[in-house]
């Protein structure tokens, strides 16, 4: 006799929705409760992002929830930083604490306090708070993520890869993936790649690491680190040679007919020829003269050279772009020892990015309607997609290789197409977006909010945020001439240029989730000694204060001063703006929530709350009312529903309006969180067909983006294929105009602000020889931990708890080098010892390892022996964050020179047995870290016991 | 010893396509959380913090490399019950706890009857199951059973918590003794396999194999020699590109 089981046993008690914040994917998640635990994590299916599928780590959410190294009361430090010394406070005195030396900042110089808000989803919150606040010093963590990426594709095409915009999955027919990119908008690539799968379609991988998605991919192309913008220059290269390019689609959305004067060593050189109102010159064939390039009704030519009103000569852009990408620099057998591509296999993907685009063109019976109101009965797309992210960002050349790619992809006419590659709304965005940093000089005052938002777009000189000297006015040394688009901020270079009053000290470091004293930072042991450097004079630390939010009890907690507790992300409410980094999908925009779905045992709170609250004790204007008292004293919720940012513009877009009636624009509605609760926390708006592609140029679109307030004119957006702000940016480098760089800047921006994508060397290869430092190292997370710590989980690190370092087995054999053995990894700031581990899909010049797996002992709730500790190891204790010193003995930041990304995998090492000292543990040791009331620590789990029907 | 039964009405079992899997562990860890709240509550964990952690899991994915060089390939590798129809590990329990549903096909453990011997455990070849140190009794792959008749769940969902997740859609779950299903539709055209068939246990669960890698393949032709409107004018590649480039294009 079988055993009777029950077929339908409970499941919960109450499902209730709300948003994953495992990672940046935010997808929609649906939580089954029980007497009160949570039982169940399962995706939502009606999501835009997952529709319905979670990945690894959204699935092992409770253990993330229920780790003990959940912080449970606000602390003060007590002894020295790093100590350990801590003594548990009141919210009441925490908050005191916090408001007075807020205020002391916010009365006498604001851009004393630095905000940096880490792996911040709220950031339209935060940057808007430092906005009130008065300081320029503001950003989260996308100076060391996603900037590169971000900058190139608005710079260039008005949306980015990064989460702004996918691949056509249903009809792309070729699928080209750079690098590492597992870590963005991660369950709807891999939706994505299943369909791909499912009808056949090519997948190639250019990474020098074959894992993940690179291991299912048709071709796996294990580059050399930092060369991808030398392939695509070489496939480049391959179109124009055979002319397999769009020209039609080139004419009608790009800049390339643009003329562009030629007068070296004058201040006109290298910008567009204009007419009077500023329009862009043309040579228009079909008035045999120069007309203005924003007219539908010309047919312009793409070479040649023409006399333009003010005297000079100029040529349109396409002449300049095939001298630059046909001539021989980029041909595929020059560059093939390079990138370790062979010739044969560049030319032959060129081919076949060729035929995909233009022999499998895809035709859809769609009307629509052009920015200059003419009717087309089809929309054509050339099928041919491409993403990229970290692989590409991370590098000190990742700009210029995006707009490569970016190049690549318009060249092949496969933007925004049926096919190709789509704007996820409310991209497309002006080119660059209207928006400028805020914070210029004099403009910061005492209890002054900054005249305007901390992070923006730069168009030429006369933005930056220099002082007369050309000296930095940010903290990070954002928009100076270190980094004149450091659209993200640099937040890898706050603790060291603060530590060394570079530009100047500070009184206030105010963090969240960010763990700048571990794994996300450069040069850890600098780090550590930048957070506990003292005055010689004064005996008080040169960063005098550091308040920390996180709900951890990560390596950055024991460095803090007060450490404000926050929630689990179950356990808070939270929006996914379309103001801040929106969820949207091809067809139509999305913004989200999170909701509590259970509630805190212990005492902490949101830090958005605690945001709002500090914002109101301060009396900043925007957080109190009339009377003085908070703008919002229902917390969060309150602001997400009746924060106005514009009139009729707010954190969320649905049902706006006092019956809720109104999307995008409309006034607050009351109910707009029930209507987002009811409709599983996410709202989606659903563009017609004929919205849905040539968004850029598409009248409907256009229009109706405009009327929601995602863009400020209806004007098609021009694809800026050459860019004059960068040529801007040059002709001050050779000394045109009101604003020039200091002398030590010149040549360095003169070089790479080419208005013209380019490639060149990563910069550490280019300074450090190559036979002392011989490989590459780079690293990636595992796909159960991106863009999350994850070892305080205890189902994940069963999965993860020991990095190796991984090494091409060959390359390893002929260094006499083994598995398992232990190695040292010197760079040119120090060295790691790790155990390796052979495989053959890594690229024989490059090691790499799981980043982040390694952590410091004492910390996220782990005991001393944990693996992580003993055996984890981080590369960042080799990754500098300046650059060795160049003449004049100034050093750069370790970053991308245009947007101050940081080139965390430009890292050079050589690697050696560690010959007699296998003792079995990695290297370099810190000293443990301790917490004060500590929580037990389980020996072993039962989670689930609770919910058996019967008792055990 | 626990008998089989003669045949079972239908033979429930997944189908996880090799060809698609990206290793990225949601299966892995979406069946722990379902399962360690479900029948087989709970799955528990040894040393969850320290320096050993261990736990009892019902899937687990193992990614690693065949092959050499040039010719290797990485593979993902879900592995979990094959609810096999010929199973040792069900006529060697000495006390009826395992054993295999006449209904479905699903091999079970009745943790109230098992002892914890192990007898099972080493009598599966695959490694499937997997003993739980807190509790003393076996686990493995229930196919929710939980789930998959559940009428407190919607009809699209009473599905394996693994399939559910599943990002790829690498994993699909059906009756693969009926040839018209549609998973016994994908076995027959991706030529689905069974794990190590000469053991004899004929496993349910099959998999696709990975598709051989295409690296020229799609024969890409060379579309400028076969486009007549291309410029092949004599001159420099720059000429050809340029006189190309002048025909009537308008924005």
């Amino acid at each position: 006799m079988e055993p009777v089981i029950l077929r339908s046993p409970d499941v919960a008690d109450e499902i209730k929705t709300t948003t994953c914040y495992m990672c940046a994917c935010r997808c929609g998640i649906r939580v089954f409760l029980k007497n009160g635990d949570v039982r169940y994590i399962e995706g939502n299916r009606d999501h835009p992002v997952n529709k319905g599928v979670l990945c690894g780590k959204g699935s092992a959410g409770i253990m993330q929830h229920y780790a003990p190294s959940r912080l449970t009361a606000p602390l003060k430090r007590v002894g020295e930083r790093g100590s350990g010394d801590y003594e548990e406070i009141s919210w009441d005195e925490a908050m005191k604490l916090a408001t007075g030396w807020l205020g002391d900042v916010r009365s006498s110089d604001p851009s004393k306090l630095a905000l940096f808000t880490g792996r911040d989803q709220s950031q339209a919150l935060t940057g808007w708070w430092a906005s009130m606040f008065g300081t320029p010093n503001f950003a989260a963590h996308g100076g060391f993520c996603s900037v590169n990426m971000a900058a190139a594709g608005l710079y260039t095409f008005g949306g980015s890869f990064w989460e702004f915009g996918e691949p056509d999955w249903d009809k792309t027919e070729y699928f080209l993936l750079f690098g590492v990119a597992e870590d963005h908008a991660s369950n709807p690539l891999k939706t994505g790649l299943g369909k791909l799968k499912k009808r056949g379609v090519k997948v190639a991988a250019v990474n020098p690491v074959r894992s993940g998605y690179g291991a299912i991919a048709d071709e796996w192309i294990g580059i050399k680190p930092g060369t991808d913008g030398l392939f695509v220059a070489a496939l480049i290269h391959e179109m124009f040679a055979a002319q397999t390019v769009d020209l039609d689609y080139l004419v009608r959305y790009t800049n390339s007919p643009w003329l562009v004067i030629q007068a070296p060593g004058t201040e006109h050189d290298g910008l567009f020829a204009r007419d009077e109102d500023g329009n862009p010159l043309v040579f228009d064939k079909g008035r045999e003269g120069l007309a203005n390039g924003n007219l539908p009704d010309i047919t312009p030519s793409l070479h040649g050279e023409y006399e333009v009103p003010s005297g000079h000569r100029a040529v349109p852009v396409f002449q300049l772009l095939a001298e630059r990408f046909a001539s021989g620099v980029y041909a595929p057998d020059r560059v093939a020892s390079q990138t370790g591509v062979p010739a044969d296999d560049i030319r032959r993907i060129a081919r076949e990015l060729a035929e995909a685009a233009f022999e499998k063109e895809i035709v859809l019976d769609v009307e629509w309607t052009d920015w200059a109101g003419r009717k087309h009965d089809k929309m054509i797309g050339r099928p041919v997609s491409m993403h990229a992210m970290r692989g590409i960002s991370a590098h000190s050349n990742g700009f210029n290789t995006c707009r490569l790619i970016h190049l690549l992809q318009i060249l092949l006419g496969s933007i925004d197409c049926p096919g190709g590659f789509r704007y996820k709304p409310p991209f497309p965005k002006a080119i660059p977006p209207h928006l400028k940093p805020g914070g210029k000089k004099g403009t910061v005052q005492p209890d002054t909010p900054l005249n305007g938002a901390p992070l923006g777009f730069p168009e030429g000189p006369e933005d930056l945020l220099i002082d007369d000297d050309g000296e930095p006015l940010r903290i990070d040394k954002a928009y100076s001439w270190d980094a004149p688009i450091a659209a993200h901020g640099l937040m890898h270079m706050v603790l060291n240029n603060a530590a060394k009053k570079d530009p100047y000290g500070i009184d206030v470091l105010f963090m969240y989730m960010s763990n700048m004293s571990w794994n996300s930072s450069m040069n850890v042991p600098g780090v550590l000694k930048y957070l506990t450097d003292k005055d010689e004079a004064t005996g008080e630390y040169v960063i005098p204060k550091i308040i920390y939010s996180d709900a951890y009890f990560s390596e950055m907690v024991a460095y803090a001063d007060l450490i404000l507790p926050d929630t689990t992300y179950l356990e808070r409410w939270d929006c996914i703006s379309l103001l801040d980094r929106p969820i949207s999908d091809p067809d139509g925009p999305a913004d989200s929530i999170r909701q509590p779905v259970v509630a805190p045992d212990r005492d902490v709170r949101p830090f958005q709350d605690v945001m709002l609250d500090l914002g109101a004790r301060l009396g900043m204007p925007g957080f109190v009312n009339d009377e003085g008292g908070a703008k919002y004293p229902g917390g969060y919720s309150d602001y997400i529903v009746n924060h106005e940012r514009a009139p009729g513009i707010g954190p969320l877009a649905g049902w706006r309006g006092e019956n809720g009636e109104h999307y995008g624009k409309g006034a607050p509605n009351p109910k707009q969180l029930e209507k987002y609760i009811e409709n599983g926390c996410f709202n989606m708006h659903h563009l017609e067909p004929s919205q849905r592609y040539f968004k850029h140029a598409n009248k409907d679109y256009l229009d109706w983006a405009k009327s929601v307030g995602f863009i400020g004119s209806t004007d098609p957006i021009v694809f800026q294929l050459y860019s004059e702000p960068l040529q801007k940016f040059r002709l001050a480098a050779q000394g045109h105009g009101p604003i020039v760089p200091p002398d030590h800047h010149k040549r360095r921006v003169e070089m790479f602000f080419d208005p013209l994508p380019f490639w060149y060397a990563p910069f550490e290869g280019a300074v450090l020889a190559e036979e002392e430092y011989p490989m590459h190292a780079i690293t990636q997370r595992p796909m159960h931990m991106y863009h999350s710590w994850g070892s305080q989980n205890a189902w994940l690190r069963q999965i993860t708890a020991q990095n190796k370092l991984f090494m091409n087995r060959q390359r390893a054999e002929e260094m006499e080098l083994a598995n398992d053995d232990w190695v040292w990894i010197t760079s040119h700031i120090g060295r790691v010892k790790a155990q390796i581990a052979l495989m053959e899909g890594v690229n024989p010049h490059t090691v790499w390892t799981w980043n982040a797996i390694g952590k410091r002992k004492g910390a996220w709730g782990l005991d001393d022996d944990a693996p992580e500790a003993t055996k984890g190891f981080l590369l960042n204790h080799l990754i500098s964050e300046l650059l060795p010193e160049r003449d004049g003995g100034y050093r750069y930041s370790n970053s991308d020179p245009i947007t101050g990304q940081a080139a965390w995998y430009d890292l050079r090492v050589k690697i050696e047995k560690a010959e007699g000292d296998n003792a079995g543990e990695s290297l370099p040791r810190f000293e443990p870290l301790r917490r004060p009331n500590e929580p037990v620590r389980p020996d072993e789990l039962e989670f689930g016991a609770q919910f058996r029907d019967t008792p055990l | 010893m626990t008998a089989l039964p003669a045949k079972t009405e239908k033979k429930l079992g997944l189908v996880i396509d090799l060809d698609t899997c990206v290793g990225c562990q949601a299966c892995v860890t979406s069946c722990k959380e379902w399962n360690t709240g479900g029948y087989s509550a709970p799955l528990s964990d040894q040393n969850p913090y320290g320096a050993d952690p261990h736990g009892t899991w019902l899937n687990r994915v193992h990614s690693y490399e065949v092959g050499d060089g040039a010719d290797s390939q990485a593979v993902h590798f879900p592995r979990s019950c094959l609810h096999c129809e010929e199973p040792d590990c069900v006529t060697v329990c000495p006390t009826g706890a395992s054993y295999k549903r006449a209904e479905d096909g699903i091999v079970l453990v009745n943790p109230d009857t098992c002892i914890g011997c192990k007898l099972c455990s080493w009598a599966c070849p695959y490694g499937a199951r997997e003993y739980d140190y807190k509790v003393g009794v076996m686990r493995k792959c229930t196919l929710c059973v939980d789930r998959i008749y559940n009428e407190n769940l919607p009809e699209e969902d009473r599905i394996p918590a693994c399939v559910r997740a599943c990002p790829t859609g690498a994993r699909h779950f059906g009756d693969i003794g009926d040839p018209d299903s549609d998973v016994s539709k994908l076995v027959a055209e991706r030529e689905g396999y069974d794990l190590m068939p000469d053991m004899g246990y004929k496993p349910t669960n099959k998999y696709l194999p990975p598709r051989p890698k295409r690296k020229g393949d799609g024969a890409a032709r060379n579309v400028l020699s076969e486009t007549s409107q291309r410029s092949q004018t004599p001159g420099s590649a720059m000429d050809r590109l340029f006189a190309w480039a002048d025909q009537q294009l308008s924005r």
